[in-house]
């Protein structure tokens, strides 16, 4: 069968010790650099770039994907111990996963998510290696129309992941999409709203946003409560794996998280981002009982993690087949293989085998291989946590400050973290719901490049919109999620799933 | 007209004010229009949406009872100023006078914001801490962090 015979030759290739220690290597870097909150994909690229260009197309790009992976896996570790999601994929897992944390559930929280991760990386590989031609045939069908409709859904679904009023979330949205337009035009060229300061044409760096309004918000709320209402973590901290209770109840949204992120990890661009935004969503509309979620639900950590991994493998093939990176550490794979003489495109597959099904098998022993490091890792998280709050948020601000630093070398991103920090006690006090701002901050320029590229297309027209089928269905989705969320029996459940507990 | 939400009533005016900065910044840019939108077409969009919102929250917090008026509560400013004070003294710091000036400060400052100032506990920390951040970062993973102040570097 072809597809047994292509996995063959995959793992022929990465199974020899060459492309396994390349696998490893770049699997410890991706963990370091995922846990380490701040430290970004520009530092890693700028320590590796000399030793790409000396490899092999093969060896390199597998080592690149170690580390892809390796940084997903520990932004994940991060998110849940101490609420700074270091990537963008995980802020959605920091919700729930930090409050399990709080509870004494780290360990469950942290082998949910590997083990999760793993499950979705393990089906992602084999949906690759099966569908991938016709995956990529469907991903041909998206223009910027449907494109723009997904993300309006993506975000409307997000409020979903606010705990208080639903205009208020709406608000941080826009809020966050106006935050995200702080940059340099695409289109145009023209610096937008940058007074005349370098670093702003660039925008914000999302690390800086999600230090400042996690991070720093977190710990000067946490300090600013009374002691005996302060919540550090219990001293109680549990074992290093779910109760048998508690697998029941993740298991099920690991599947569901897997299958949601590998139809939304094919879309080019952020597909795997929303597909952890979207796998929250689900699980927490489906769930018969809701009132958990947002106070550590398994299920809120199994779900988006198990989605974003499965959408990280799936994006791969846009990736290979149209040359679309959607990350930093992706676009070097790209310009890796373009130095190689590799011309990504949907020839790929069947002109250098070796190398695509190569990948692919590296991919799946990449996963295997973070599994084993990080399970027994979970041990040392876990013993961290039990350090007295004041020696470890002192701890936590330093590595979040010297993250900033390196993020561009620039100070100036230490002082945004800053700004962001008294933005985001500002939002905690009142009870504006940080999550969804962050969602915007990400979506927004997608969303206008495919907004003005759509306008583009239909010569002005809006209902361009509405006439194409996708988007249609996609932007009726969008309003079905409104009209269920503002019905008034699914309100009162609702806030009565929300009492503010302060 | 009574306020009914302390909290929802800043929270509309905080996003009806930005909502207005942004709209108002978006009419410096070229607005295009439908079949050539310009780089202010967007914001000035999110921007009145955002002015509309806000209203809305505003006027919902003067109306829709809430429990005890949703107070904003005390704001906090010891931690508040010396956590941001600690970091933006680093982010300073850094570049002028090395990691092994920042880092200490940093920590010095922030253990300030606690309740007990435990003055070993925290120089403990303070040289650990900084030897630790050296290792990873400067050493483990060769990045161009200032260590030393130029004088002795």
């Amino acid at each position: 069968m072809d597809l047994l015979h292509n996995l063959s030759i995959g793992f022929g290739v990465a199974l020899n010790f060459t492309n396994l220690a390349y696998a490893f290597f770049g699997c410890v870097l991706g963990t370091l650099i995922g846990v380490l909150p701040g430290l970004g994909p520009v530092a890693t690229i700028a320590m590796l770039l000399p030793s790409i260009y000396s490899l092999d197309a093969t060896p390199a790009l597998i080592m690149l994907a170690g580390i892809y992976y390796g940084a997903q896996y520990g932004g994940s570790t991060t998110a849940i111990l101490i609420n700074v999601p270091g990537e963008s994929s995980s802020v959605v897992t920091a919700i729930d996963g930090y409050q399990m944390a709080r509870q004494g559930r780290a360990g469950a929280a942290l082998a949910t998510a590997g083990l999760g991760s793993f499950f979705a990386g393990c089906v992602g590989t084999i949906i690759l290696a099966a569908f991938a031609p016709p995956l990529t045939e469907l991903a041909f069908k998206f223009g910027p129309a449907e494109y723009f409709s997904l993300m309006v859904l993506g975000l409307i679904g997000a409020v979903v992941l606010a705990s208080g009023s639903l205009i208020k979330a709406i608000s941080m949205i826009i809020l966050g999409l106006l935050i995200g337009q702080i940059n340099t035009d695409v289109i145009s060229g023209t610096p937008r709203y940058s007074f005349d300061i370098p670093e702003l044409t660039d925008g914000i760096n999302f690390v800086a946003i999600a230090m400042g309004v996690f991070g720093f918000g977190e710990i000067i709320a946490n300090l600013g409560r009374p002691p005996e209402h302060r919540e550090v973590f219990t001293k109680a901290v549990g074992g290093m794996l779910p109760s048998k209770e508690e697998f029941k109840k993740a298991w099920p949204a690991v599947v569901r998280g897997t299958g949601l992120g590998s139809i939304l990890g094919i879309l080019p661009g952020g597909g795997a981002l929303l597909a952890s935004f979207a796998a929250y969503t689900l699980e927490k509309k489906i769930a018969s009982d809701s009132s958990r979620f947002g106070k550590g639900d398994i299920r809120g950590v199994a779900g988006p993690e198990s989605a974003n991994n499965a959408g990280a493998q799936t994006s791969f093939i846009p990736m290979l087949t149209l040359g679309i990176p959607p990350n930093a550490v992706m676009a070097l794979m790209v310009g890796a293989m373009t130095i190689k003489g590799i011309q990504p495109g949907p020839q790929v597959m069947t002109s250098n085998p070796d190398l695509f099904w190569g990948l692919i098998a590296s991919m799946w022993i990449g996963n295997l291989m973070l599994v084993i490091l990080n399970l027994p890792l979970i041990g040392i998280w876990i013993k961290l946590l039990t350090v007295p709050y004041r020696y470890l948020y002192p701890a936590i601000l330093t590595f979040c400050c010297i993250g900033l630093f390196t993020l561009n070398n620039n100070n100036f991103d230490v002082f945004s973290g800053v700004l962001f920090g008294v933005i985001g006690y500002v939002f905690y006090k009142l009870h504006c719901e940080p999550a969804p701002l962050l969602l915007g901050f990400i979506l927004g320029p997608m969303m206008e490049e495919n907004l003005r590229r759509a306008l583009l297309l239909s010569r002005g027209d809006w209902s361009t919109f509405l006439t194409r089928p996708l988007s249609a269905g996609l932007l009726a989705g969008a309003v079905a999620m409104i009209v269920v969320v503002t019905l008034p029996a699914i309100k009162s459940k609702r806030e009565e799933a929300f009492q503010e507990v302060d | 007209m009574k306020i009914k939400s302390q909290r929802d009533f800043a929270s509309g005016i905080m996003f009806l004010a930005v909502g207005l900065a942004f709209a108002i910044g978006a009419t410096t840019y070229s607005f295009g229009n439908s079949a050539r939108p310009g780089p202010g077409y967007f914001p000035l969009l999110l921007g009145i949406i955002l002015c509309i919102l806000g209203a809305i929250v505003l006027f919902t917090s003067l109306t829709i009872e809430s429990e005890g008026g949703a107070p904003i509560g005390d704001l906090a400013f010891k931690p508040l100023g010396l956590i941001l004070g600690a970091v933006a003294l680093f982010g300073f710091l850094l570049p002028v006078a090395g990691l092994v000036v920042a880092v200490p400060v940093l920590i010095w400052v922030a253990s300030l914001a606690g309740d007990e100032y435990h003055w070993k506990g925290t120089l403990i920390m303070c040289v650990v801490l900084t030897f630790f951040s050296w290792l990873v970062f400067v050493k483990g993973l060769a990045l161009t962090i200032p260590v030393l102040p130029p004088a002795l570097g």
